[in-house]
């Protein structure tokens, strides 16, 4: 399946709809993008203002949500898509719930950056969270590249990232647990750091079933519970 | 933990055209049913309609056989004035004027609203002299006029780089896609006002049909269209409005978006599920 495809329909309003709904995702894509890598700095930062701008983007990334679902549903109703196209809007009615849990996760670590702003400018745990910010940041704007571009490879290497990003959670989740045992005056300072880096591995967990969605559009296959063998194979042609 | 300033303030202004589904109110109207009662003979086959039909818009008639649809749609060009028996009451009006009033010439009236059928009836004639008729029926003669609106009206029938080359050959020679294009052809070279369509591709292949839909897209930032139609995804393709008829009544009549996603009436969401028994 090419990209140039959604443009040959003898319909040129359907054209237009399927292309619009794509450019919309990739919209909506590109506003959670720039929350994930902007709740990092505003935590590492603790920059108030910052992550207050970040929960008020939340809703238009809901109202987005709720927009391009309902362009879907209208697309299903009226124009009862088959086969690349039908994939299409399945996907993409997928693919933006998945986005829309991005952005409620980068909401959570805005609060925390808030919480952790108010309670002292102690920097314990910082690392650890830029670097696994760092990774899943990546994770998000690949598997919307891979969308964009239809490309499975690339969806197949976030699936792999998210593996990479498990590691580092688990590793940053020990780390903290020794910082607690050393100093318990800072449990609940580093509690918040915890649930930001939880919200982190979660946003590579989204970002890794965007990649399976994308190529479930391009090959047809369904990958959602396979695992990277059986992804790899997938999309072998 | 900290207090927000969460109220919504969303802008959507970048998401385009995804904004609320048009209503009939923002419209210009161009044609409005007014208690219009039908009868043939005893029977009565239309039952107090009202309803506006939005300008430049595609509006789709669609319901069970037998509901309605066609009838009300040969109100328009008063093709009921040639069935036996038949009686009308209310009013259509067409720019205002009732077309039912006794002033209205009726041949003057199918120049501003012009029909086409479910089966392609064109003339035993060259493609040419199809498309031309209207005009020399008008009493245009000169050959530049006609040439240049015979050309006009296959191009916008999306037809002219299939029979540019054929022009003097007959029209029965031609595909049943392309004859019904033709028709359409030679109904907008006289530039009528409204369009009538009456199942216009339901004798027709699915590419020949999507073709059909998408000349119908494409006429209708000249022409008001009104299309009956019994498949249901037609309707839902091509329309802007979507009025749904039932024995006679007008069940439901809005935005076809809006109908086809999310009916008001029980009876229109039955039809267009197919759980009409």
């Amino acid at each position: 399946m090419e990209n140039e495809g959604y443009k040959t329909h003898i319909s040129r309003q359907f054209n237009d709809e399927l292309d619009q709904v794509r450019s919309h995702t990739l919209e909506m894509g590109g506003l959670v993008e720039r929350q994930v890598t902007d709740c990092v700095v505003a935590l590492i930062e603790l920059d108030v203002s910052k992550a207050e701008e970040i929960r008020r983007n939340d809703h238009i990334v809901n109202a987005m949500e709720i927009r391009i679902d309902a362009e879907c549903a209208r697309i299903l109703a009226k124009r009862q898509p088959a086969a690349s196209d039908l994939r299409l809007v399945l996907t993409t009615s997928k693919l933006i719930c998945d986005l829309e849990r991005i952005g409620d996760e980068a909401g959570k670590i805005a609060l925390h950056a808030i919480g952790l702003a108010e309670s002292g400018d102690e920097t314990r745990g910082f690392v650890e969270i830029r670097h696994l910010g760092a990774l899943v940041g990546q994770m998000v704007h690949d598997a919307l590249d891979a969308f964009a571009r239809l490309d499975t490879e690339q969806a197949l290497q976030v699936a792999q990232a998210d593996k990479k990003a498990d590691l580092e959670y688990a590793s940053a989740l020990r780390e903290m647990m020794s910082v607690m045992m050393e100093d318990p005056r800072s449990i609940s300072r580093i509690i918040n750091v915890i649930w930001a880096l939880r919200s982190l591995e979660r946003i590579g967990d989204h970002a890794r079933n965007i990649a399976q969605h994308v190529i479930y559009l391009v090959k047809g296959k369904d990958v959602r519970h396979a695992n990277l063998t059986e992804m790899a194979d997938s999309i072998k042609d | 933990m900290a207090k927000l300033d969460t109220s919504p303030k969303v802008d959507l202004s970048s998401l385009g055209r995804l904004t609320e589904p048009r209503t009939l109110a923002d419209e210009k109207i161009c044609l409005e049913v007014d208690n219009l009662n039908l009868y043939y003979g005893k029977k009565q086959a239309l039952q107090g309609v009202n309803l506006n039909i939005a300008a430049k818009r595609v509006t789709a008639f669609i319901g069970p056989s037998g509901c309605g649809k066609s009838t009300l749609l040969r109100c328009f060009n008063r093709m009921n004035d040639l069935v036996d028996g038949c009686s009308i009451d209310g009013q259509i009006r067409l720019d205002g004027q009732n077309i039912f009033d006794k002033s209205v010439d009726v041949a003057s009236l199918r120049r501003k609203v012009g029909m086409v059928f479910q089966k392609p009836n064109p003339f035993p004639k060259s493609i040419y002299e199809n498309v031309a008729y209207g005009l020399r029926i008008q009493g245009i003669k000169s050959r530049r006029v006609l040439d240049e609106a015979v050309e006009k009206s296959l191009r916008s029938a999306a037809l002219w780089d299939e029979v540019k080359d054929r022009l003097n050959e007959s029209a029965l020679g031609m595909s049943g896609g392309q004859q019904q294009r033709l028709v359409i052809a030679r109904t907008i070279a006289i530039e009528p006002e409204v369009l009538l369509l009456d199942e216009p591709a339901s004798a027709l292949d699915p590419i020949s049909t999507l073709k059909i839909e998408e000349l119908i897209n494409e006429l209708k930032s000249r022409f008001t269209i009104i299309i009956v139609t019994h498949n249901m995804q037609q309707a839902a393709r091509v329309s802007d409005y979507t009025a749904f008829m039932y024995m006679g009544d007008m069940v439901e009549y809005g935005n076809t978006d809006q109908l086809f996603t999310n009916p008001e009436k029980k009876q229109t969401e039955d039809y267009i599920t197919g759980r009409y028994g």
